[in-house]
């Protein structure tokens, strides 16, 4: 496939800060440079866009240097935290903003959906607002006569047609324009989390017709979401950005993953210091958790076997006496369940044990997870609680087509037996 | 990258500008959108009233009430031949095409910075529809004007007759809209970073017309105020309303050379309107 949008070497650079007197002087000088013939002075400044460092620049990078192809067909999907510049990407393909140095070229027409029901006049009735919004985002009259039923009926809001804008509840007014959006037909389709509006029922739509769009259609699609199962599943490729920079291109799972270590909540592997976690009876060595069959440093996935490793020194003399006991709870501080080694009947021996607890696949929600650590005594009383000791963050696995991508309610999700009897 | 690679792009985006970016043909790709900008203009302004388009009637109707009161009756300025009603009605008839063609384009980036900050589309269609959703209403508050006009012209036996000069009328509109277009485009470029322009609209507009010969003639000013009358002698308003004044009423300083001067001053404010537009639509959702 050929090449259709070249990114070459865009930056864009945004000043901190009021607009006051001190711009109306930076604005001069500028000036005053330009008339000279030289360059603008505030380009040799500016610092990368990292929020949580004291810089004393006012003016930031938002994008440096970024380059990309995209080829006809692919659906990139671009991941990052808040501020990393996914967003002021967007907003420069679709021409809302013009980069402060580099250039896009684009075999294309490009056509955004950054947030939905732009455009939306509230005294115009939804069929005059369906006109009004398709003109805007860039189809003629024709195209969009020719789909009105479809729009109206995908929307589901064909009893409201001819009612203002303004009498719609802020749902409706979502489903309509996104209705409007998907019907859609550019060369190259940019969008900006979308799958954040709307109702269980009608994000499953969405996700469908995104679907049609890019598999089906064979359209172009950049997608910037942070939701990292629709990522997984419908992008081909995706772009990790950090502070304005691409720090990795590839394959979309690496990417997740690339992304989801970057954060340090995550804590897979602890190791204790002899005496830190130790009594006369025992010391703690280490506990990992991790999915079976991949390393430490992987992120935790829900559709995996996840394993938890303890690595215990039982210095007592009576070493069946004692069992390990965990409790896990959630990240508010809910008790979900607890887990010992004493239902499972092991014995520990003398020495350090090497223990292995195995969750099976599909058993976590995704989300973050704490445990506590229990020594018990004779199966009766904890001879050494330590709380919260260890946490890990399960993540959403790539699902099927047509399956739903947001999180369901809950913690855990038990494959019981199901039968159908006649 | 090869030159001959280099001709399939479809378009750019890049840093560097032209400094007249009208694109023509796109903006035609996008006439739909024009025409639905238009009526969503016209239609919405009289949306859950209940006189609806009369309002388009009532304003200048009161306000040419009112001028005729003040400035005729109890000012006592003369208006020639033509009744001070009608005079009154031709004025602010032309200078409300010109005023609205004004404040809603000055305001064009900052009421719809919403749209613009999402997606995009030729931004000047927006001074465009805003120019022809006037033009309608222009025509609607001329109608009023033709309908005066013919009270006056049958029942009244007034003096007054139009004349071969009102051929030039299209040339007088298409002046006015250029005039407000362009003053419209430089000032909402400014205020995107400096709000500072819109308090200047609001009461410059104001001052603007009292020395853009609405209320009284030219004549007259000339005799009363010598030292000042160039002031509202080479502004070009005043040439476009007593002009207007001059081809239906009869009365008014009127010559072809001095409507060439309004009109060329139109282009070119239009012209320069246009480069600051163009230069400010690029990035002026960053500063706005």
């Amino acid at each position: 496939m050929e090449v259709i949008l070249k990114i070459e070497n865009l930056s864009k650079q945004y000043r901190l800060g009021l607009v006051g007197t001190g711009t109306l002087s930076d604005d001069f000088k500028r000036w005053w440079y330009k008339i000279r013939g030289k360059e603008d002075p505030f380009l040799k400044i500016g610092d990368s866009n990292d929020r949580s460092l004291c810089q004393d620049s006012d003016y930031v990078w938002a994008l440096q240097e970024i380059n990309f192809d995209v080829r006809e067909g692919e659906v990139i999907g671009i991941i990052g935290k808040n501020g990393a510049g996914k967003s002021t990407l967007l907003k420069i393909l679709s021409r809302v903003t013009s980069p402060t140095t580099g250039e896009i070229k684009t075999k294309g027409r490009i056509a955004s959906l950054l947030e939905v029901g732009t455009g939306f006049h509230p005294e115009l009735t939804g069929k005059e607002n369906i006109y009004l919004n398709g003109a805007i985002l860039g189809m003629t009259k024709a195209e969009i006569k020719s789909k009105e039923s479809e729009i109206v009926n995908f929307s589901g809001c064909t009893r409201y047609i001819d009612t203002p804008v303004k009498r719609y509840s802020s749902g409706m007014r979502v489903r309509l324009a996104f209705a409007v959006a998907a019907f859609l037909e550019p060369d190259i389709l940019v969008i900006d989390e979308v799958l954040a509006v709307g109702d269980a029922d009608f994000q499953k739509k969405a996700i469908g017709k995104m679907q049609d769009i890019s598999k089906g259609e064979g359209r172009t699609v950049l997608f910037v979401s942070h939701n990292m199962a629709a990522v997984k599943s419908l992008c081909t490729r995706a772009i990790v950005l950090e502070h304005g920079k691409i720090v990795f291109s590839g394959n979309t799972d690496e990417a997740v993953s690339y992304y989801l270590k970057g954060d340090a909540k995550t804590n897979n592997v602890k190791i204790f210091n002899h005496n830190e976690i130790e009594t006369p009876i025992f010391s703690l060595r280490k506990l990992i958790v991790k999915n079976e069959g991949r390393g430490v440093e992987d992120p935790i996935s829900e559709n995996l076997n996840i394993d938890l490793k303890t690595f215990i020194d039982i210095k007592s003399d009576a070493p069946e006496r004692y069992h390990v006991t965990y409790h896990l709870y959630n990240e508010i501080g809910d008790a979900l369940f607890s887990f010992s080694s004493a239902r499972g009947g092991l014995e520990l021996k003398q020495g350090v044990n090497s223990i292995s607890c195995t969750f099976p696949k599909d058993f976590f929600q995704s989300g973050e997870y704490y445990l506590t650590f229990f020594l018990i005594e004779d199966r009766k009383r904890a001879h050494f609680i330590e709380k919260d000791i260890i946490n890990f963050t399960v993540i959403d696995a790539e699902r099927a087509l047509g399956v739903y991508f947001g999180r369901e309610p809950g913690y855990i999700r038990p494959n019981f037996k199901w039968e159908l009897h006649d | 990258m090869d030159t001959l690679k280099e001709d399939k792009w479809l378009y750019t985006i890049s840093s560097k500008q032209k400094l007249i970016n009208l694109n023509f043909k796109e903006i035609w790709r996008y006439r739909d959108l024009i025409v639905l900008f238009v009526k969503r203009d016209v239609v919405t302004v009289y949306k859950q009233t209940i006189l609806g388009p009369l309002w388009y009637f009532i304003q200048p109707l009161f306000t040419s009430i009112i001028f005729t009161v003040i400035f005729n009756d109890l000012a006592s300025i003369p208006t020639g031949l033509a009744p001070a009603f009608l005079f009154n009605l031709a004025g602010i008839t032309s200078w409300n095409y010109f005023k609205e063609c004004l404040t809603k384009t000055s305001s064009t980036f900052t009421s719809n910075q919403n749209i613009f900050g999402k997606v995009y589309f030729p931004r000047v269609i927006i001074p465009i529809a805003t120019v022809l959703s006037n033009l309608i209403k222009f025509g609607i508050q001329l109608l009023v004007f033709i309908i005066f006009y013919l009270y006056y012209f049958y029942f009244q036996n007034a003096q007054i007759s139009p004349n071969s000069s009102l051929l030039l009328f299209p040339v007088l509109a298409v002046t006015m809209a250029l005039l407000g277009l362009g003053f419209g485009m430089v000032i909402s470029s400014l205020t995107t970073k400096y709000r500072d322009m819109t308090f200047l609209v609001q009461f410059g507009v104001q001052l603007l017309m009292y020395a853009s010969a609405v209320m009284y003639p030219i004549s007259f000013f000339k005799a009363k105020l010598p030292s000042m009358s160039w002031l509202v002698e080479y502004n070009p308003l005043t040439t476009v309303i007593e002009a207007f004044r001059y081809m239906t009423l009869g009365v008014g300083d009127y010559s072809i050379e001095k409507l060439m001067y309004a009109f060329v001053f139109g282009v070119v404010i239009f012209i320069l309107g246009l480069i600051v537009f163009n230069r400010t639509e690029r990035s002026f959702i960053d500063t706005v």
